[in-house]
């Protein structure tokens, strides 16, 4: 058996020191924005030719006068991303574009991909993905709340509320791109960080019901034993499938699975050291969950 | 939890093969029209293009009021109270009456039977309010006139878009309503979207107007541009003929100037009405004018009584037929801003199915390896559940004609990564069953009842972040949360139905053997 419980305050110190961090990443860096979320359009393109390459591309750009236009490698040798604001809104703007690069390079550039999200979209996206991970969060509470006792319930949020924070906080940290395909990774975490707290949870409650005279802090450690090989086998299975299409599921889904990789480590992390240290704090007996089913 | 019926095995079988069956349809082609069903691809796998688009109204309503000032003026003219003063501004109408007329014209607005005001019985609104503003009484629309407003010239307007994108003639568009004031349109295959975009920001309100360079004009007069933004002319307001009179509109070539010019002829009263005007006129200019730009002022050389014509403008054969297209299809009711775009074109399309399937392919293979290592022969069980979940989860996607996107495939992968959780969940508390537990068979019951409600629970919850997924995405992020969603319900069914069973034979098979999980 593994001693986890001894190590329980050194952790909460390095989760709190971890939100904490984040949440100051999250206030004074802030997020990169995708042009989902900030509004703006979004070029990629294909092109054989030498001539073509980021100066010569970001040359040609700066003569268009669309302002701040980031010019960048994308995965392969021949493909470019290119983003700006669209300040003011000029209508055409992606066929003006194209006739003047077609002028200057021939007919040799393929935009493989174009993204035009105006403010107004850009606007409603953000609020429907705050308010989609507000959903979820309340959604998880009040079904754990159901499920479990009140002090269940605060250290599941707890573990959950950090995951979320820490995976955003390090997007912040890295500068990674924030759109769409986030906000479906981040709610795909709350699933699984759930997931995993509630089948330790689950363990917990039981063992508390067979051993009145085991304290919590033992009865944790106990429980976390018992599940760590199921624990370890799913991250590694979910890993190995998140790393799969890290690694070959495509540019597009970069972003995706690699928040996606921070989630479910953090998320294994959580169900172990917060939600677990939260029972002890709470001092969860069997009083707690026998209390409860008197109720019933 | 071990017992199988022999109608239960049946059940199993024959839902797993239904579904293997449907999933392989999208290999084979079948002419069956029941079996004929496919995954459909997401417009970011088979490339084309996404179109939102969104209604400016505010023409509309400005025009309505408009012409609600000289109906209000009229109709209380007739009831001897003049309203005088009218403004027209911040889509109010403002004018002033005299006091003791006030409360009349109150009244009659407020009035559930009013003649002027029509009353929803549904939403309890009028369509128009009135109130007080300073020395001015203010009308205006109502919240549920507005959106009576908003829906009619949504309605017509996805009714024009329909028809301009018909003629162009696209694979498959798929044209939505969204709330009351977008129009959203997905097309297919479509990797350059230029000229649809062209043809859909023209609202296309064609008139025919005189150009009156001196000032008699008793209908007033405006300068408008030509469209190629040389020159201008003043050209009078009251309008000779409009594009609602318009039956056809074609491009030609006229065999005398060698020039390309759109041909149209007009409905009954518009043919009278353009030969009054033209015979008239003759020697005068006629303007041409097209969302406000003049194509072409031509003189009129003679009457014409035939309802037909042409317009010259210096076209191209590609803009005279664009020209055609969109007097076909009539003028839209008010602009159309396109407020969101995603194009995918089709070599990014294929890329991104050639990566989602090696993805597929390589994760899958790793948790599979991973899964025999660590159970041996139940890991070969497990595994078996997993590729039947696989097959069982594109059943159901092919059964309902889902669309799968790129997210989607990843969601798919993920649900690989993820359904093993429920078998390991099972195994490992069997594993500690078959510890104090002597009777395997009794140690395997209570491993798979015992393991129950943690399993539930993990499931419960990655429902629920995929519904919220579902009901607030877009696209892809959709496709994705409808895999994993699926994906779900495949993975209980594999696991308690079909790596049970194999359990459990397994385990009747080997009666006096020793079983190691």
């Amino acid at each position: 058996m593994i001693a986890f419980n001894k190590y329980y305050n050194q952790f909460n110190i390095l989760s709190i020191s971890l939100v904490a961090i984040s949440l100051l990443f999250l206030i004074f860096k802030g997020l990169n924005f995708g042009i989902d979320f900030k509004g703006g359009i979004l070029i990629e393109l294909r092109s054989t030719d030498s001539k073509v390459n980021v100066s010569s591309l970001r040359d040609r750009f700066n003569q268009m006068d669309l302002g701040d236009v980031s010019v960048k490698k994308f995965g392969n040798e021949t493909d470019y991303l290119i983003k700006f604001e669209n300040k003011d809104n000029k209508k055409n703007i992606i066929e003006d574009i194209k006739k003047n690069l077609d002028k200057s390079f021939g007919n040799n550039i393929d935009f493989r991909r174009v993204e035009n999200v105006g403010p107004k979209v850009s606007a409603e996206l953000l609020k429907s993905g705050v308010i989609a991970i507000s959903v979820a969060l309340a959604l998880m509470l009040i079904y754990i709340w159901i499920r479990f006792e009140w002090q269940f319930s605060l250290g599941a949020i707890c573990a959950l509320f950090h995951d979320v924070i820490v995976t955003l906080g390090l997007f912040s940290l890295l500068g990674l791109e924030i759109n769409l395909s986030i906000i479906a990774a981040v709610l795909t975490i709350v699933g699984y960080s759930m997931n995993d707290t509630v089948v330790i949870f689950d363990r917990v409650r039981e063992n508390l019901r067979k051993y009145a005279d085991i304290k919590i802090f033992e009865l944790t450690n106990i429980s976390i034993n018992e599940t760590l090989s199921r624990t370890l086998i799913t991250s590694i299975t979910t890993l190995l499938a998140l790393v799969s299409i890290f690694i070959f599921g495509g540019e597009i889904l970069k972003g995706f699975s690699l928040a996606m990789i921070f989630g479910v480590i953090f998320g294994t992390y959580s169900s172990i050291y917060i939600a677990n240290t939260i029972l002890v704090r709470l001092n969860v007996s069997q009083k707690t969950i026998l209390k409860d089913e008197e109720k019933n | 939890m071990l017992y199988f019926s022999k109608l239960k095995i049946i059940f199993i079988l024959i839902i797993s093969l239904f579904l293997i069956f449907i999933a392989s349809s999208n290999l084979f082609k079948f002419d069956n029209n029941f079996l004929k069903r496919n995954i459909n691809l997401g417009l970011d796998l088979q490339g084309g293009s996404y179109l939102l688009l969104e209604i400016d109204n505010k023409p509309v309503i400005e025009q309505k009021l408009q012409n609600l000032t000289i109906i209000l003026r009229d109709y209380f003219k007739g009831k001897n109270i003049k309203l005088v003063n009218f403004i027209l501004q911040n889509e109010k109408i403002l004018f002033k009456v005299n006091d003791k007329d006030k409360q009349k014209v109150l009244d009659i607005f407020n009035d559930k039977e009013s003649e002027i005001n029509p009353y929803y019985e549904r939403f309890k609104s009028h369509q128009l309010e009135i109130t007080e503003e300073n020395d001015f009484l203010s009308v205006f629309f109502s919240k549920q006139g507005l959106v009576k407003l908003k829906t009619s010239s949504q309605e017509q307007a996805l009714e024009i878009v329909r028809r301009r994108i018909d003629e162009v003639g696209t694979n498959e568009p798929n044209i939505l309503k969204r709330g009351n004031d977008r129009i959203l349109v997905e097309l297919p295959g479509l990797d350059d979207p230029m000229r649809i975009k062209t043809l859909l920001g023209k609202t296309a309100n064609l008139t025919f107007r005189f150009v009156s360079n001196n000032n008699e004009d008793s209908f007033g007069n405006e300068k408008l541009n030509y469209e190629d933004e040389e020159g201008s002319e003043f050209v009078s307001k009251r309008i000779i003929l409009s594009g609602d009179n318009l039956l056809d509109a074609q491009p030609r070539m006229d065999s005398e100037t060698n020039e390309t010019v759109v041909t149209f002829s007009l409905d009954r009263v518009g043919a009278k009405r353009f030969g009054k005007a033209t015979s008239k006129g003759i020697g005068r200019q006629l303007a041409i004018i097209l969302d406000g730009k003049i194509i072409s002022a031509p003189v009129i050389q003679d009457t014409i009584a035939g309802g037909s014509g042409q317009i010259t403008g210096g076209f191209t054969f590609q803009s005279a037929t664009d020209l055609a297209l969109l007097l076909r299809s009539g003028a839209l009711p008010a602009p159309l801003n396109i407020i969101e775009e995603r194009t995918v074109g089709p070599s990014l399309g294929q890329d991104s199915i050639d990566a989602g399937i090696i993805a597929l392919v390589i994760g899958f293979v790793l948790v599979i390896v991973f899964i025999i290592v660590k159970y041996k022969i139940f890991g070969i069980i497990t595994n078996t559940a997993l590729i039947i979940n696989l097959l069982l989860l594109v059943g159901v996607l092919t059964l309902f004609e889902a669309t799968l996107t790129l997210p989607g495939i990843a969601g798919i992968i993920l649900t690989v990564g993820m359904a093993v959780d429920a078998n390991v969940l099972i195994f490992e508390r069997i594993r500690e069953e078959l510890k104090n537990e002597k009777n395997r068979l009794i140690a395997f019951d209570s491993g798979y009842s015992k393991s129950k409600t943690a399993i539930l629970d993990a499931n419960i919850t990655t429902l629920l972040a995929a519904i919220i997924l579902f009901f607030m995405g877009s696209g892809p992020i959709k496709g994705f949360s409808i895999t994993l969603g699926v994906g779900i319900f495949t993975t209980l069914f594999s696991v308690y139905f079909i790596a049970r069973l194999l359990t459990v034979l397994y385990i009747s098979k080997n009666k006096n053997k020793e079983i190691v999980i």
